[in-house]
């Protein structure tokens, strides 16, 4: 008897296993994370329950995580019609950041003045300023037919360059002693807390309707069916007489209005300013949140937790470990290679054969 | 401040010390990307770099263990990546922003030990003629094998591409795999190969910073020039002596930026920073929208996963 294993292609993918292959990747991270605290000296048991249970063990941890998870899951929703329709838009940390600049502006503009309708234009102005950065590389994939990768990439430097001039420069606060910061918002561009003495806040409506909406557009409506046909095949959607042009725009400006509401989100509700680091690269992480969650709406907000919990558990193993909070990236790394990596049992079969030797002479 | 001529050679010599790293990484980086691999993980794979270099020195205290082992670490972690693109067929964007995000998290964890320790003092080669001679000394001499090598690489990765037979196996993979394959070469191990010395290379950028240009560990001290090394290699448009002069205007930029504001010059520092990044969009769109120039210059088959039946 000799074993063999066979690899075939397969010639469609199976559901189940679609959506089943990012449990796999879950587990095998957490598996290699326990290696990976063994190989540093820590209880593996322990760290990882540092890392994954101690965070959201009480009301306030739980309400970190939705916290943390709100803006993942916006953008992720909005990267969902881009990497649908192959449109590799990885700038969504600078429409992010241009967006709160926008939003910020206005926030600012009624830095002493209340009334109902401010919120209301923060957050729009925050939707407008992501969707205009996010069409630049739209604009010039389009017309120019440069690469959108690099471009939507080059911006977010450029987008964290002029962040960082104004509130240094023209926006920061006379009375802040030079610190690099702008003046604190009025109470009434800020979102309203859900909670007495939790940090979680209005926003995360706005990404409970993103999600809603985007399983309308995408499976409900017919720019849905062109985004995705044209992510299946190209020729297809020319064949069928698609305005490919119009459609890369469109899924542009969907993408780049859902992180500006991100950064919005995050500027009108924890922080309450403008200043350097209003985003700890949730634009970048946003994107393995759109992968593990399959691009489907609802798989983002599964995927939006279990990635926001990386975040706080990479705070609370800082706290109690003492382990750099950057492990929470080695942790996201490691899902989206797992997941990469277990998707090839989608489009290939691994078959373990059992034959004889007679049988192999043929 | 005077601008008189020694002042400025010591300016060109510092410029070229700035770019060292991007020549490097960019250099690296052009070889895969000739395969018709993108590899969006230049930023991790020269954090990477940067640590074990930095950590080698300090345990082996032996300046050739800290170099090789510095590659030898850019040759593992881009091994991650060949093997999830080559042989798992997994898209290239995804899985070269995993390897940064994964590459910079993990540096910092085996890190953790050596921030705050003064680095060793690398030698420089030629130092006596640096001071005897004017202007052409602080240019010419004075500085570390490693800057040497790297002005040298692009010449030699030039030649390689142009005059070798390897190179047009190089070029021949990325611009139609199918035909070589059918012509059989092995297409797999060829990107293999190339992604591993664009690995090796870009850990030898992460060890210039972290060893010579600024001795010591610092979190994320790579500073995004990963991301400028990979959008200097469109800006070169896939042409080795071009990445080096791209690489001399991007550092230079670096460089001039610190003098101006010491000068009193009234441009905020962000733009000057933000200029590589916007010239880079602009050499994009240049080079891009005359369809016939895009297609001469790049490799065809750039990010596409290649799969041959068996």
């Amino acid at each position: 008897m000799v074993p063999l294993i066979k690899i075939e292609k397969r010639n469609d993918v199976p559901m189940a296993l679609y959506f089943f292959t990012p449990f796999i990747a879950i587990i095998l991270t957490i598996l290699g994370g326990g290696i990976i605290f063994y190989i540093l000296g820590f209880n593996p048991i322990e760290a990882l329950k540092f890392y994954f249970i101690t965070p959201i063990s009480n009301l306030y941890g739980l309400s970190e995580l939705l916290l943390k998870a709100t803006p993942l899951c916006l953008i992720a929703i909005g990267l969902s019609f881009c990497f649908k329709s192959n449109n590799w838009n990885i700038g969504a940390e600078g429409q992010l950041t241009f967006g709160a600049i926008v939003g910020g502006g206005v926030a600012l503009l009624f830095y002493n003045q209340e009334g109902f309708y401010i919120l209301p234009l923060v957050i729009l102005a925050g939707a407008i300023g992501g969707m205009i950065f996010a069409l630049i590389p739209a604009i010039l994939k389009t017309y120019f037919n440069t690469n959108e990768i690099l471009v939507s990439l080059m911006l977010v430097y450029v987008s964290k360059l002029l962040l960082d001039y104004l509130v240094v420069g023209p926006w920061s606060n006379p009375e802040g002693f030079n610190f690099p910061e702008t003046r604190q918002f009025s109470d009434s561009s800020r979102m309203p807390l859900l909670f007495e003495g939790l940090r979680i806040h209005a926003g995360i409506f706005l990404a409970l309707a993103a999600v809603m909406l985007s399983w309308f557009i995408l499976y409900k409506t017919y720019l849905g069916f062109q985004i995705k046909v044209s992510g299946l095949s190209l020729k297809t959607a020319k064949y069928a007489g698609f305005k490919g042009k119009t459609m890369i725009l469109v899924v542009f400006m969907i993408s780049g209005a859902c992180a500006g509401l991100a950064g919005v989100g995050e500027i009108t509700g924890p922080i309450g300013q403008l200043h350097r680091m209003i985003s700890p690269d949730y634009g970048f992480t946003a994107i393995i949140v759109a992968f593990l969650g399959r691009l489907n709406p609802f798989g983002i907000i599964f995927a939006s937790l279990v990635v926001a919990l990386t975040y706080l558990g990479a705070e609370t193993a800082q706290i109690f470990l003492q382990i750099p909070k950057y492990t929470g990236q080695v942790f996201q790394g490691m899902i989206l290679f797992f997941l990469l990596a277990s998707d090839y049992l989608l489009f290939f079969k691994v078959k373990i054969l059992n034959l004889n030797k007679n049988e192999l002479r043929h | 401040m005077s601008l008189d001529i020694s002042f400025i050679g010591i300016l060109i010599g510092s410029i070229m010390a700035s770019s060292v790293p991007l020549i490097l990484a960019a250099s690296g980086e052009l070889i895969t990307e000739r395969s018709g691999v993108l590899n969006l993980g230049v930023e991790g794979m020269m954090i990477i770099g940067a640590i074990s270099g930095f950590a080698l020195m300090v345990i082996t205290d032996n300046l050739f263990i800290a170099i090789v082992g510095t590659m030898l670490s850019g040759v593992i972690i881009s091994l991650i990546f060949g093997f999830l693109t080559q042989s798992l067929l997994t898209n290239h964007v995804a899985t070269g922003l995993a390897l940064t995000i994964f590459g910079i998290g993990l540096s910092a964890m085996l890190g953790k030990n050596f921030v705050g320790i003064p680095g060793k003092e690398f030698p420089i080669l030629f130092s006596s003629l640096r001071e005897s001679i004017p202007f052409f000394g602080p240019i010419l001499f004075g500085h570390s094998i490693v800057l040497y090598f790297a002005f040298a690489l692009p010449f030699l990765t030039n030649y390689f591409l142009k005059k070798t037979k390897l190179g047009l196996v190089v070029r021949a993979v990325g611009d139609s795999p199918v035909s070589a394959s059918n012509q059989g070469i092995n297409v797999i191990l060829v990107r293999y190969c190339c992604i591993l010395y664009g690995g090796a290379m870009c850990g030898l950028a992460g060890a210039y910073l972290s060893l010579i240009y600024t001795p010591q560990w610092i979190e994320n001290m790579t500073a995004g020039r990963g991301w400028i090394a990979l959008a200097l290699v469109v800006f070169a448009t896939w042409s080795p002596i071009k990445v080096l002069i791209g690489a001399l205007i991007f550092g230079g930029i670096t460089i001039l930026q610190l003098h101006m504001q010491a000068i009193g010059f009234r441009i905020p520092v962000q733009f000057l920073s933000a200029l590589p990044y916007l010239m880079t969009i602009i050499v994009l769109v240049v080079i891009s929208r005359d369809s016939r120039k895009i297609k001469l210059n790049t490799p065809t088959s750039l990010g596409r996963i290649f799969y041959k039946e068996k």
